[in-house]
């Protein structure tokens, strides 16, 4: 129990060292970006404004201000849980944060769940026999897909089954002229489904990769060579003694790669015109929408961070070396 | 029980561009043990005796070959026989904790091995239980991780994982490795015990002095070639044993001298000859054209032209 609370504490100390450290890095970026706020706000529209309402406009954002001013006043009311208005959906950013991660929370689960499975699958089949053809099979597939941009990927299936076929719309995350609650679920699958096959197919290829080397190692460790010393098969092997010690790093990777994960996202809602955050994160990004940006990229942080937390109390919790180094060790 | 005769293990390998290269890591092996002995394998460190175990087990990588004779309870000793005989007529005790797995609990593993050594379902816990108490292991150590157990406790575990079946033939490779002089008395006692009910043990090891508290024959090896086979009474220093190497070898032990004969021999991909010719003070022509035959010499064995 003790344990469990030091864990915690240590870690929200770390969570609150690394906001501030990423706030303030993120500020000093933002800031010193060449884009405008105000002119990337009005877009074409700069042409009718005339330079007084600019500053006008620029004084109420405050954009004006020397940096250090603007950045205590932004990170007083942050403290405060108040992370200002985007500039370009005009709502409070954390409803538009909130609202775009339920749209990207199907696609990244369903990928991460996708790719953490099938990856794992393929990595064990391939490793346990290892140099076979199937070996060789996933080998390529992993290779090639571990080399491949997501964006590329996702134009492929885009022109095949969406233009060619015509079995999948080419954007959005529910039909053209509805809103969210009109769209059955059936409907916001058929459209998650491009976005979710692409993440997964590069996703897959990298746990492949790790659980293949990780299946290689336990395969010809003394622990295995031991069993087939007793006569257990290379199946037996695999499932009663690699699969153990091959799936202790494979979850820290499944969760430490939610990071990865967010980045493929931002490319494939994109593509695929997909209403979710990592949309919304281009979006502010060329808008000029610093509220928003930063908000994003805080949100990310904590994200990122509770996945690697995540993955090290998994170990603890699963690993026996681990569990008994805190406990009474006998 | 087990003759192994000619045996030769072989590794090819390619190297720059495609080129097929062999190594010759055992070459014209001999090796008798009958039931109820203890048949002590010595030698230096990559000689090649732990992959005499792994081919006595059918364990070794694909690109190994094996040419050679060997006959198990008198029959010959083919592939397909060895995969349903390996753990449950022949069993490997090995080396050090590491060939447990550190995730499971150690209970789990000996119980496997009794399953795969033929126990039924039904029977294995009692059977467990029995090979516990036999090595003195107490109840709860069966819910441990191998990484709680002390040196002389794995040992013993991985005596009872290697014994929980019937296996006649053990194969112990390094049983005092890395323990104190009480836990390995313990462990070569064990042996010794597992023999006397009939079973014949193969002990490999380094270590000469320790072989010979429990051996009955010593088997010499010498970069991958058994040089000489000797009754462990031939060990007193009264001049009884045969080969150089042997000589050299008992001479190198603190107790006797501490000499440092020669330097090691590493290799044995030279084709012809006699593997220790040259460090031998004896050689000549002949030990440079052939590899002299093990020859019967007052009770034991010896593969030299001059001895």
């Amino acid at each position: 129990m003790f344990t469990i609370i030091k864990f915690l504490f240590l870690k929200t100390t770390r969570l609150a060292l690394l906001i501030a450290a990423v706030a303030v890095l993120s500020f000093v970026l933002v800031s010193n970006s060449p884009i405008d706020p105000v002119d990337a706000y009005a877009g074409a529209a700069i042409l009718n404004i005339s330079p007084e309402q600019r500053d006008i406009i620029a004084q109420r954002w405050g954009v004006d201000k020397p940096p250090i001013e603007r950045f205590l006043t932004w990170a007083g009311q942050l403290v405060q849980g108040d992370f200002g208005v985007s500039a370009i959906f005009n709502e409070p950013v954390l409803d538009v944060i909130s609202k775009r991660f339920i749209t990207s929370f199907w696609l990244m689960a369903l990928a991460w769940s996708f790719s953490g499975a099938l990856g794992f699958g393929l990595g064990l089949t391939a490793g346990a026999w290892e140099g076979s053809l199937i070996d060789r099979g996933i080998r390529i597939y992993a290779y090639t897909m571990a080399s491949t941009p997501t964006f590329w990927v996702g134009i492929v299936l885009l022109m095949v089954f969406s233009v060619f076929l015509s079995w999948t719309p080419t954007c959005c995350a529910w039909p053209i002229g509805m809103s969210a609650d009109q769209a059955t679920i059936w409907q916001r699958l058929h459209h998650l489904l491009l976005p979710v096959i692409t993440l997964s197919l590069i996703g897959i290829a990298k746990i492949t990769l790790h659980t293949r080397e990780k299946t290689i190692e336990a395969m010809h460790s003394d622990y295995a060579i031991f069993a087939r010393a007793q006569g257990e098969s290379t199946i037996g092997i695999v499932l009663r003694q690699a699969v153990r010690n091959v799936a202790l790093p494979a979850v820290t990777l499944q969760f430490a790669s939610l990071g990865e994960l967010f980045g493929g996202a931002v490319l494939a809602e994109q593509v695929f015109a997909y209403p979710g955050l990592g949309r919304a994160t281009v979006e502010a990004g060329i808008g000029g929408d610093v509220p928003l940006l930063l908000g994003i990229v805080l949100i990310s942080t904590v994200f990122v961070f509770t996945g690697n937390s995540v993955a090290d109390f998994i170990y603890q919790l699963v690993d026996p070396r681990m569990r008994k180094v805190a406990g009474s060790s006998s | 029980m087990l003759d192994v005769h000619d045996l030769s293990i072989s590794f090819s390998s390619y190297t720059l561009g495609l080129k097929k290269k062999e190594v010759c890591a055992i070459r014209s092996l001999d090796l008798r043990i009958a039931p109820g002995e203890i048949m002590a394998v010595v030698g230096q460190s990559g000689a090649g005796k732990s992959l005499l175990a792994h081919a006595l087990l059918g364990i070794l990588p694909p690109n190994a070959k094996v040419s050679g004779s060997l006959f198990f309870k008198s029959r010959p000793l083919t592939a397909e026989r060895l995969t349903d005989l390996r753990g449950s007529q022949i069993a490997l005790i090995p080396q050090s904790v590491t060939y447990l797995n550190p995730l499971l609990r150690v209970g789990t593993q000996v119980a496997r091995a009794a399953r795969l050594s033929g126990v039924s379902r039904d029977e294995t816990p009692p059977v467990v239980r029995r090979a516990f108490a036999r090595y003195l292991l107490d109840k709860e150590v069966a819910d441990w991780f191998p990484f709680q157990l002390s040196g002389g406790m794995a040992r013993r575990v991985l005596t009872a994982t290697a014994t929980v079946g019937k296996a006649d033939l053990l194969l112990a490779d390094e049983p005092t490795n890395g323990l104190d002089s009480a836990a390995a008395g313990e462990a070569l006692g064990h042996l010794r015990e597992l023999a006397d009910t009939g079973k014949a043990v193969l002990l490999i090891t380094h270590d000469i002095k320790a072989a010979l508290q429990v051996a009955d024959k010593v088997t010499v090896f010498c970069a991958g070639n058994s040089v000489e086979v000797a009754a462990a009474e031939d060990f007193n220093g009264h001049g009884r044993l045969r080969h150089p190497y042997t000589k050299a070898l008992w001479n190198a032990l603190p107790a006797n001298g501490f000499r440092m004969a020669m330097p090691p021999v590493i290799t044995s991909s030279q084709n012809d000859g006699c593997l220790f010719r040259l460090y031998c003070h004896k050689q000549d022509s002949l030990c440079g054209k052939r590899l002299p035959g093990l020859r019967n010499t007052n009770g034991g064995w010896v593969r030299c032209h001059h001895a």
